[in-house]
This record gives C-alpha cells, sequence and structure tokens, in this order.
C-alpha cells in the first residue's frame, strides 16, 4: 500500500545548521505517528516540511505517492492544529472552524452546518457564536482541532497541541485525541517531547536526535528494545550501562540498556538466585513517587535506578548511604548499538 | 533620611493621592495648553465680527457658520480640501501597504533597521526645504519631466496634465503635482502605524490560513488585511488630518485655489477675522470625528 506521507532522504538546512540531516520516512494511512525528540531535534521542522510551510533543501516529500515537493500549503491536502492554536481573533469559533470551507467557496449556510457538525465533534457546538479570546486554553485547543478537522483531511498534522495545557487537561485530551483518530481513520502526525505522550497515544514513534531520527518503531518496541543508549535514556528513562561495569558485568565491551522496573534491590549480604547478574551500590536518593518510587544507587562511576512498586518494597527505606546489592535477569539487558 | 523615609511610607499607604500628584502636571498641561486653548479657539467660532468696526462681538451667533456654509467659494475650498485628503490617504495606503508589511514580516533584522532608517530619514530634514525642493522637481524644466522624457513618457505627462481640473501647465502648478507632495510628506506617517499593526499579526495566523487551503490573495483579505486595520485606521487619521489643515504645501505647490489651511492662515491674518478661521479649523475637526466613527462602525477597531 502506498504510504500516507513518505520522505526521501530530506535534509534542511539553515545557514550551516543541518535542521534535519537525510531524514527518510514512511507513514501509513490511518496511522497515529508521533515524532518524539528534544527541542531542537527537527521533529517540528519534518512537521513543517510535510504542511508545506517550508521546503527542503534535498530529498522529496510525498503525500499518497504524489511529489508535494514545492507545493504551497494551501494546495496540500493536510491540516494543521497549531501549539498557539493561531485562532483568527476576528472571528467568532464557527466562523473560525468555517474559515476552510469558506476559503473554498463554501456557501454560507453550508459551511455553518459543516462547522458546527465538526464543533459537535469536539464536544464546544454550545459555544459557536463566542470570540476566541472569551476561551479557556482547553476549549481553544478543541476549536483548533475542529477548525482543522473541517476539511476532511486524510493527514492532520499536531505541533505540540497540548503542550500549553495542565496535566489533568492534557491527560483528557489524550484520551480524546486518540478516540477521534480512531473514529475518523485518517493518519495523525504528532509531534511531541513527552515521551509518555508518545508512548500512550501513537501507534508509531520516531525518535529525533539532532536533525536525526535514532528509531523508529512501536511504543513497546521502543520501550522494551531500543536501539541505542540515546532512546533508552530518552524513552524509557533507562539505566545505561558501559564501560568497566559493563565489562565487569558482561565480560564484553558493549553498550547495555536494563530498565529501572527489571532491577531487584536487596541487602548487600542477602544471597543472589544463581543466573542474576548483580552488583554492590550506595544508596543516594529515593524519590517517592506514590505507588512506586525510585531508588538513586551509585555503582562504581554510574548512578543506576530502580523502581520499586510500594507494596513491595521493604517496611523500612534504608538510610542514605546504605550498602545494596542490585540484582537483575540476564535477559533483562538489552545490547544498544554503539554511537 | 527619617524624613524621606516618613514621606514615602504616607505615599505608600495613599495610592490615589501618589497617582494624583504624578498625573497632575502632565494633566494640567494637556488639559490647560491643549484641550484649553482649542477650546478657546472653538468658542471664537460662535461669535462674529462686526462689519463696521472689523472688531469681534462676544455674543453667541452662528452668523459664522451661516457664512462659511453659505459661500460657494467656501464650499468649493472644503471639497477641494477634503477630495486632495481622501486621494492622498488612499494613495498613501496603497504604497505603504506592501513596503509595512515587507518590514514587518519578510525583512532580516538588519534590513529593517535599514527601512525604518529609510522611512524616517525624509523627517528629519527641513519641512519647508523639502517642499521647495519638489517644487523645482515638479518645475517645468525640472529632473521629473526630464526624467519622464529620458523613458519616452512625456506624452503620458503631458496627457495628464491636459487632463481638466487636475492638470495645469506644469506639474509644479498642478494639483496632480500638488498630490505627488503631499503623499511622499505624509508617507512616512502611514507606513509606520501600518507596520505596528502588521507586526503584532502571529505569523502562524497566515500559515494557518494558508493550511486551511486559502489562497496568498485570500490570506490577505480575510486575515492580514483585517487585523491591520487599526493601524491601517490609525496611518490615515495622520495623513487624512495633515492634508486638511495643511497650507504651506497648496501655496507653494500646484494650482492657484484655495485650500483650508490657508483660509485659516489668511483669516486669522490678513482679513483679521478670528470667527471665520475657528469655523474653518472646526471643519477637519468634524470631518475626523465623522471618518472615525465610520471606521469604528466599519469593525476597523475590532481587532484592537
Amino acid at each position: 500500500m502506498t504510504p500516507a506521507i513518505e520522505l526521501a532522504g530530506v535534509s534542511r538546512l539553515f545557514g550551516a545548521v543541518r535542521a534535519l540531516d537525510d531524514v527518510s520516512l514512511a507513514i501509513a494511512g490511518g496511522e497515529f505517528f508521533a515524532l518524539l525528540g528534544p527541542s531542537g531535534s527537527g521533529k517540528t521542522t519534518c512537521l513543517r516540511l510535510i504542511a508545506g510551510f517550508d521546503q527542503p533543501t534535498t530529498g522529496r516529500v510525498m503525500l499518497h505517492g504524489e511529489d508535494v515537493t514545492g507545493v504551497p500549503p494551501f494546495q496540500r491536502s493536510v491540516n494543521t492544529v497549531f501549539q498557539d492554536y493561531a485562532l483568527f481573533p476576528h472571528m467568532s469559533v464557527v466562523e473560525n472552524v468555517a474559515y476552510g470551507p469558506m476559503v473554498r467557496g463554501v456557501g454560507a449556510d453550508e459551511r455553518r452546518r459543516l462547522a458546527l457538525e465538526v464543533l459537535e465533534l469536539v464536544q464546544l457546538a454550545a459555544l459557536a457564536d463566542r470570540a476566541p479570546s472569551q476561551l479557556s486554553g482547553g476549549q481553544k485547543q478543541r476549536v483548533a482541532l475542529a477548525r482543522a478537522l473541517v476539511n476532511r483531511p486524510q493527514v492532520l498534522l499536531l505541533d505540540e497541541p497540548l503542550g500549553a495545557l495542565d496535566l489533568r487537561l492534557r491527560e483528557e485530551m489524550q484520551i480524546e485525541l486518540k478516540a477521534i483518530q480512531q473514529r475518523l481513520g485518517i493518519t495523525f502526525v504528532y509531534v511531541t517531547h513527552d515521551q509518555g505522550e508518545a508512548l500512550s497515544m501513537a501507534d508509531r514513534v520516531a525518535v529525533f536526535r539532532d536533525g536525526r531520527i535514532e528509531q523508529v518503531d512501536t511504543p513497546r518496541e521502543l520501550y522494551v528494545r531500543p536501539r541505542t543508549a540515546f532512546v533508552a535514556r530518552f524513552v524509557g528513562s533507562a539505566n545505561v550501562i558501559e564501560g568497566a561495569l559493563a565489562r565487569r558485568l558482561t565480560g564484553s565491551d558493549r553498550v547495555f540498556a536494563i530498565r529501572p522496573e527489571m532491577i531487584e534491590v536487596r541487602g548487600s549480604d542477602e544471597p543472589v538466585p544463581g543466573g542474576m547478574l548483580s552488583c554492590e551500590g550506595t544508596l543516594e536518593e529515593v524519590h517517592y513517587h506514590g505507588a512506586t518510587s525510585r531508588w538513586h544507587v551509585r555503582v562504581g562511576e554510574a548512578v543506576l535506578t530502580a523502581v520499586r512498586a510500594e507494596a513491595a518494597a521493604a517496611a523500612v527505606i534504608p538510610a542514605h548511604g546504605a550498602r545494596l546489592r542490585l540484582a537483575w535477569a540476564r535477559e533483562s539487558l538489552v545490547p544498544l548499538e554503539e554511537r | 533620611m527619617p524624613a524621606l523615609r516618613a514621606a514615602a511610607a504616607f505615599l505608600h499607604g495613599r495610592r490615589g493621592f501618589y497617582l494624583a500628584l504624578l498625573l497632575l502636571p502632565p494633566l494640567l498641561w494637556l488639559g490647560i495648553i491643549y484641550l484649553g486653548s482649542l477650546f478657546a479657539l472653538l468658542a471664537q467660532s460662535f461669535y462674529a465680527i462686526d462689519e463696521f468696526t472689523a472688531r469681534i462681538v462676544p455674543e453667541f451667533t452662528l452668523a459664522t457658520y451661516r457664512q462659511l456654509f453659505s459661500q460657494p467659494a467656501n464650499l468649493d475650498i472644503i471639497l477641494r480640501t477634503v477630495a486632495m485628503a481622501v486621494a492622498v490617504t488612499a494613495a498613501a495606503a496603497v504604497i505603504a501597504f506592501p513596503v509595512a508589511n515587507y518590514m514587518a514580516r519578510y525583512a532580516t533584522p538588519r534590513m529593517k533597521a535599514l527601512f525604518y532608517v529609510g522611512v524616517m530619514l525624509p523627517m528629519w530634514t527641513s519641512y519647508l526645504v523639502k517642499v521647495y525642493a519638489w517644487r523645482l522637481v515638479l518645475a517645468k524644466q525640472g529632473i521629473f519631466s526630464w526624467f519622464l522624457d529620458v523613458f519616452g513618457l512625456t506624452p503620458v505627462l503631458d496627457g495628464a496634465l491636459a487632463t481638466p481640473v487636475i492638470g495645469g501647465p506644469s506639474l509644479a502648478s498642478s494639483y496632480i503635482g500638488m498630490f505627488i507632495v503631499f503623499v511622499y510628506m505624509w508617507l512616512p506617517f502611514m507606513i509606520l502605524p501600518l507596520a505596528a499593526a502588521l507586526e503584532r499579526v502571529p505569523g502562524s495566523l497566515v500559515q494557518a490560513s494558508a493550511d486551511l487551503g486559502a489562497r496568498p490573495g485570500q490570506t490577505f483579505r480575510h486575515v492580514v488585511l483585517p487585523l491591520a486595520l487599526p493601524g491601517l485606521a490609525a496611518g490615515s487619521i495622520f495623513t487624512f488630518s495633515l492634508t486638511l489643515g495643511d497650507y504651506i504645501i497648496p501655496s507653494v505647490v500646484g494650482a492657484p485655489g484655495y485650500f483650508i489651511g490657508m483660509m485659516v492662515y489668511q483669516q486669522q491674518g490678513t482679513a483679521g477675522n478670528l470667527p471665520l478661521a475657528a469655523a474653518f479649523s472646526v471643519v477637519p475637526i468634524v470631518l475626523i470625528a465623522v471618518y472615525l466613527a465610520l471606521a469604528r462602525r466599519m469593525g476597523a477597531f475590532d481587532a484592537l
């Protein structure tokens, strides 16, 4: 099947800065695809190239198999939800949503009907005649979504759409966005720097770093089998074991990732079952998170983090500086590619 | 300094008093010097001059206004001035918009600074020098006609000058020439507020419009222009009122017909008819008030 979006060897240079460096990517129709990375990693540039706000220095952008490199945004069948919402301040909510049909020449009654229909979808029909300035952040977000959906695009681009919302609202909107995507069956390309958001919503995630893609995979694969140390740390907050410690534990010079929840914490004198790797360290900090707590333990040069379920945790937390033994199954070490 | 501290504490506890203390001097200045003198002038228009003694009779009368509006020559002057102000404002807006849009949206910071200096540079020179320079530029044998001749455009100029009413023997002695000088003179006053308004329009709105399928012309009409209207209104008030009130340009460049500013100058000076001069100067004030009301009704300030 022809991918909905395809980037082929795309680079974007700003002067000497490579915002995107030879990126190739194929996104299937109907997929919820996240572009994840820290700020300045190229994910937003990537989105702007798909929308047509920017053109690649080299390489090609294709939508549904059609080369759209150089085609201006108003001739592309994609729509965007902007980070700052970009609602037109001189128009009411319904006029904002009806803007797409309006510039396409749809009559006044018909476009109002279309707009109200989409506003219904985002549960804002009651506020149709308000001005954008009278809306809360979450409501503006829904209007921006409705406005981008009214043209029935095959691809919807979302640029950190929940970035300005508070945590609770963000979680609500995550569920709602996912539901809308599944209901309409359109392709979502979702830019975010929040790995939790990417993992919980997306079918597949591309992890960006310094203008390149580190790994493209399903959230589960990314989490369970990160390919590089960067992905291991950024996506799963995993421990990266390298150098002397890796040599001592595994006898190899490779780099490994171990997820915090795979590490057991024992007393320094407790026996370790056969087949498990272990090392000794001193407790530096314990961060309490309610259901779990994170234990930071110094082992030589490295600080390893272990997550313990609160229910299973020892009733007494050892004092800082206590000697502890960290142990994990050999299979839970994930070998990483050298970078 | 315990005394100073006590004074500070006293003021801190009485915000209203502190505010009044700060605002009083500028308010007095604005109230008495600016508005006071303006109202004193306007009050003059409700007096009339005694025809025999040529002295002002300080009694309320509408005789001066009757005189103003009953004489066809005066109506001609008002009409001529308003027509020129409208034409100058429209031309300034058309020329200023692309310049301001470039400055606000596309220019690099360096280019933008260069443009701001370029727009304001002419204002650093004496106004009179510029007007007289333009008279020479537009003269029959001046640079302007020479320049047109180089490109073989003399017939176009001759045709324009042969047009009734706005034409004349040369650019320097026609309304076309006066119009050119007016537009030149007030253009910065249109560009600057317009550029300021356009700078406040977020780039993401323009992108959103294109994203939703609007062609560049549609984006301009539905997004950029409505949001720039307050700037356009501010700029046009400058160009409109400056043209309505000016008396130097019409007396140095252009056809001999009178303008409101010249009338005010003459009535309060040589003719000594202060009430009529005052009545004449009420005309632009009323016109601008009407213009503002219209602009407001058309939604020019909705985006503020």
